[in-house]
C-alpha cells in the first residue's frame, strides 16, 4: 500500500492550509515595505524597527510578559498544591465535589468569568491595572496547571513517598526531595501552558484591565479597530514566534518526560 | 563452654520490642489482619511466613506507621505508636516493591536516610561505601536505578534500608530476585548485621529454606492470623496443625480415627489393615478423627519386609530427583500416595529401586505428629 496516495496529500495540504495560511500571510505581510496592508512592495524590516519606537506598545508588551511571568508562577504554585491535595487526601466528603469545582473554569464562557472577576474587583474596591489582570489570570489558568499536574500525580507511585518518610524524611521534605523532582516535568509544561494562555489572553484581560495597565493583545484589537497596520503585523509575528516556541517545548519536556518515564517503568514491570 | 540459647520469649521477665494487642486492620470490610497478638523481642529474627495475600505485608505496615490498626494497640518498646508518624520511629522498612527514587543514583538512594540524619560527609561517605560492599553494587554506584537489574535494584533497596542501622528492620521479601548462591551469602551477611548490631529483623519470605537458615522464630499466617509461632526445628518438628504442616516443607498427611493404648495411640486409617502407631503429647478420645503428619524423610523405603511395628507394602508410581535427594511416590493400598525421600549417597547406576517396584515404607512410632484438624 502506498502511504500517500493522491487523496492524502490534498487533504494534508488542505487541512494546514486551512490552519496556517493566514498566519503565514500575516509573517509574510510583516515585512512588506509599503504602507498598504494588501499592497506589496518589496521587503523590509522597516516596522519591526518602528515597533520599537513605539511606547504605547512596548509599555504593553512589557506589562504583558510581567502578567504572564507573575500569574503563570503563581497558578503552577496554587494549582500544583490543589492538585497534590486531591490526588493525594484519599476519600474525603465533597472529594468529588471539589475536583469537579476545579475543573468547571475550564468549561466555563471566557465573558463570564471576565465579567465575574470585574464584579469582584469592583465590590473589593481593588482598582484595576495589572495587578488585577495578574489575579484574574492566575484564577483561570491555575485549573489546567492542576488537571495537568494531578494527571501525573494519579500515575505517582506513592511508595516513593512512604519510603522518603521512612527514611526520616517530614512530609514536606518528602514532597521536596522526592515528588516534586519527579513531577517536575509535569509542573513546568503546566508553567509554559499558563504563561502562554495568560499571553494569548484578550476577554478576561480587557474585563480587568485599567486605564493604567494594557496587555498587548488588547492594544493590538484597539489598533486593529482603526485598521491593520504593517507594524500590528511585525508584533503580531513576534507574538507568534514566542508562542511557538513555549508550546513547542511544553510539548518537548513532557514528551521527553513521558519517555524517560515509560523507560523507567518498563524497568520497573520486568523487576517484578 | 555451654552456650547461652537465645530466646527470651521463653522468659517471663524479658520486655518484649514489639508487642502487638489484639490488633484488626479492615480495609472496607475487608479484614486483613484479624485480632492478632504477638510479641516480638529484641534481636530477634522474626520470620513471617504464608500464602501470598495473608497480610505480611500489612502487618509490616503498620509497625513502619503507614497504616494505623483499625482495632487494637502496636507498642514499640512499651509505648504505644498509634500517633507517632513514620518519619519519627526508629524503624526502616525495605519494601517489596523496593520504591528507589528513580531521579536519584545508586549511591544517592542509599546516602538519603542519611543525609535526612544531617550527617556529615565525611559520616556518610564511608558508610555508604561499606553498604555498597557488603550488596557488591560497588561498580554500580553512579547508575540510575532504571539502569540496572532486577537483582541490583533489589540489593539497593536492602542497602538503604540497612545504611541508618535502625534498632528495628522490616524487610519485605528482601531476597527474592536474587540466584541462589548471592541469596545464600546475603543471607549469611544479614545474619552477620544482626549479630554485630544487634539489630530486630522482621522479614517477609515466600522461601522456606530461608526462614529455617536464618530466623530466630518463624510464624506462619493465613487470612490475617498467626497460626503458629515457634523456633524453625519446632516449626518443622511439632507443627500444631495441619495447615502449618502442609505449609512447611513436604509432608504426607494420614487421616484416621485414634484409639488410645497403653503405649501411644493405635490409628485406623484403612478398612480392615493393621492400624499404625504413634506417640503423642497431645490426647487424643477413643475413636476421635485425627491426622496423622509425617516427613518423608523420616519414611525409609526398601524392597525386603521390615520389623517395625508401622509398616505398609506399597508400588512406585513416581520418582522425584532432587539431586542430592530423590522422593519416591508410592501407591499403597487404598489408592493413598505416600512420599519417602532418601538420601542420594550412591551414585546413579547402583541404586536398585525404580518404577513398579513392590516396595516397603515403614517409619517409627515418634516419626509423625498426631494432629486435629
Ligand atoms: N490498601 C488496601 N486496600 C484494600 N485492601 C488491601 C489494601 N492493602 C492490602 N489489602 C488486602 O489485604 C490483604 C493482605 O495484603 P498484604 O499486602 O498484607 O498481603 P501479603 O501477605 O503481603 O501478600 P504477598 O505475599 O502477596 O505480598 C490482601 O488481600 C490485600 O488485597
Ligand atoms: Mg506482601
Amino acid at each position: 500500500m502506498k502511504r500517500f496516495s493522491a487523496f492524502n496529500v490534498v487533504s494534508l495540504t488542505l487541512g494546514f492550509a486551512f490552519l496556517y495560511l493566514p498566519m503565514i500571510i500575516l509573517v509574510i505581510y510583516s515585512f512588506n515595505d509599503s504602507k498598504l496592508v494588501t499592497v506589496w512592495a518589496g521587503f523590509s524590516t522597516r516596522w519591526y524597527g518602528e515597533l520599537l519606537q513605539n511606547e504605547a506598545f512596548l509599555d504593553a508588551a512589557w506589562v504583558t510578559i510581567r502578567v504572564a511571568v507573575a500569574s503563570s508562577t503563581i497558578a503552577t504554585v496554587l494549582g500544583t498544591m490543589a492538585a497534590y491535595v486531591l490526588v493525594r487526601a484519599g476519600r474525603f466528603h465533597g472529594r468529588t465535589l471539589f475536583s469537579g469545582m476545579i475543573y468547571a473554569p475550564l468549561v466555563m464562557p471566557e465573558v463570564i468569568t471576565g465579567l465575574s472577576l470585574l464584579l469582584l474587583f469592583i465590590g473589593i474596591g481593588l482598582d484595576r491595572g495589572i495587578v488585577t489582570i495578574i489575579l484574574a489570570h492566575t484564577t483561570f489558568s491555575m485549573c489546567y496547571v492542576s488537571v495537568v499536574v494531578s494527571s501525573r500525580l494519579v500515575s505517582f507511585d506513592r511508595s516513593l513517598e512512604e519510603a522518603a518518610l521512612d527514611l526520616g524524611c517530614t512530609p514536606f521534605a518528602a514532597f521536596r526531595l522526592v515528588t516534586l523532582p519527579i513531577i517536575a516535568p509535569a509542573v513546568i509544561s503546566g508553567w509554559l501552558l499558563a504563561f502562554t494562555l495568560s499571553l494569548d489572553d484578550l476577554v478576561i484581560a480587557s474585563f480587568t484591565a485599567g486605564p493604567s495597565a494594557t496587555t498587548l493583545p488588547i492594544k493590538i484589537f484597539s489598533a486593529v479597530r482603526l485598521g491593520v497596520s504593517p507594524e500590528i503585523n511585525a508584533l503580531s509575528t513576534i507574538m507568534i514566534g514566542i508562542v511557538t516556541v513555549g508550546v513547542i517545548t511544553a510539548s518537548l519536556v513532557s514528551k521527553r518526560a513521558s519517555v524517560k518515564q515509560q523507560a523507567e517503568e518498563q524497568a520497573a514491570v520486568r523487576a517484578t | 563452654m555451654a552456650e547461652t540459647v537465645f530466646a527470651p520469649w521463653t522468659d517471663p521477665q524479658q520486655k518484649p520490642l514489639i508487642q502487638f494487642k489484639g490488633v484488626t486492620k479492615r480495609f472496607g470490610d475487608f479484614i486483613a489482619i484479624d485480632n492478632l497478638s504477638q510479641d516480638i523481642y529484641a534481636q530477634e529474627f522474626f520470620a513471617l511466613l504464608g500464602p501470598s495475600g495473608c497480610g505480611k505485608t500489612t502487618m509490616m505496615r503498620m509497625l513502619a506507621g503507614f497504616e494505623a490498626p483499625t482495632e487494637g494497640q502496636i507498642l514499640i518498646a512499651g509505648q504505644d505508636v498509634a500517633r507517632v508518624p513514620p518519619n519519627k520511629r526508629a524503624v526502616n522498612m525495605m519494601f517489596q516493591s523496593y520504591a528507589l527514587f528513580p531521579h536519584l543514583t545508586v549511591w544517592d538512594n542509599i546516602a538519603f536516610g542519611l543525609r535526612r540524619e544531617g550527617k556529615s560527609k565525611a559520616e556518610i561517605e564511608p558508610r555508604v561505601a561499606e553498604m555498597l560492599r557488603l550488596t557488591r553494587l560497588e561498580r554500580f554506584a553512579r547508575r540510575k536505578p532504571h539502569q540496572i537489574s532486577g537483582g541490583q535494584r533489589q540489593r539497593v533497596a536492602l542497602a538503604r534500608s540497612l545504611a541508618k542501622a535502625p534498632k528495628l528492620l522490616l524487610l519485605d521479601e528482601p531476597l527474592g530476585a536474587l540466584d541462589a548462591k548471592l541469596r545464600q551469602q546475603t543471607q549469611f551477611e544479614l545474619m552477620d548485621i544482626q549479630e554485630k548490631t544487634g539489630t530486630t529483623f522482621v522479614i517477609v519470605t515466600h522461601d522456606q529454606e530461608e526462614a529455617m537458615t536464618v530466623a530466630s522464630r518463624v510464624a506462619v499466617m493465613d487470612e490475617g492470623r498467626i497460626i503458629q509461632v515457634a523456633t524453625p526445628p519446632e516449626i518443622y518438628e511439632q507443627p500444631n496443625s495441619v495447615y502449618v504442616a502442609d505449609f512447611i516443607g513436604d509432608v504426607n498427611i494420614i487421616e484416621g480415627v485414634a484409639h488410645p493404648q497403653a503405649d501411644g495411640y493405635d490409628i485406623l486409617w484403612v478398612e480392615g489393615r493393621q492400624p499404625l502407631h504413634a506417640k503423642s503429647t497431645r490426647s487424643f478420645s477413643n475413636g476421635q478423627r485425627c491426622f496423622l503428619a509425617m516427613r518423608p524423610e523420616k519414611v525409609a523405603i526398601g524392597t525386603e519386609e521390615p520389623e517395625t511395628r508401622n509398616k505398609v507394602k506399597g508400588r512406585i508410581i513416581d520418582i522425584a530427583y532432587l539431586g542430592n535427594l530423590s522422593t519416591y511416590h508410592v501407591e499403597v493400598p487404598g489408592g493413598r500416595i505416600i512420599k519417602a525421600q532418601t538420601a542420594n549417597t550412591r551414585r546413579l547406576s547402583r541404586r536398585t529401586l525404580t518404577w513398579e517396584d513392590e516396595v516397603w515404607l515403614s517409619w517409627t512410632e515418634t516419626a509423625a505428629v498426631m494432629l486435629e484438624e
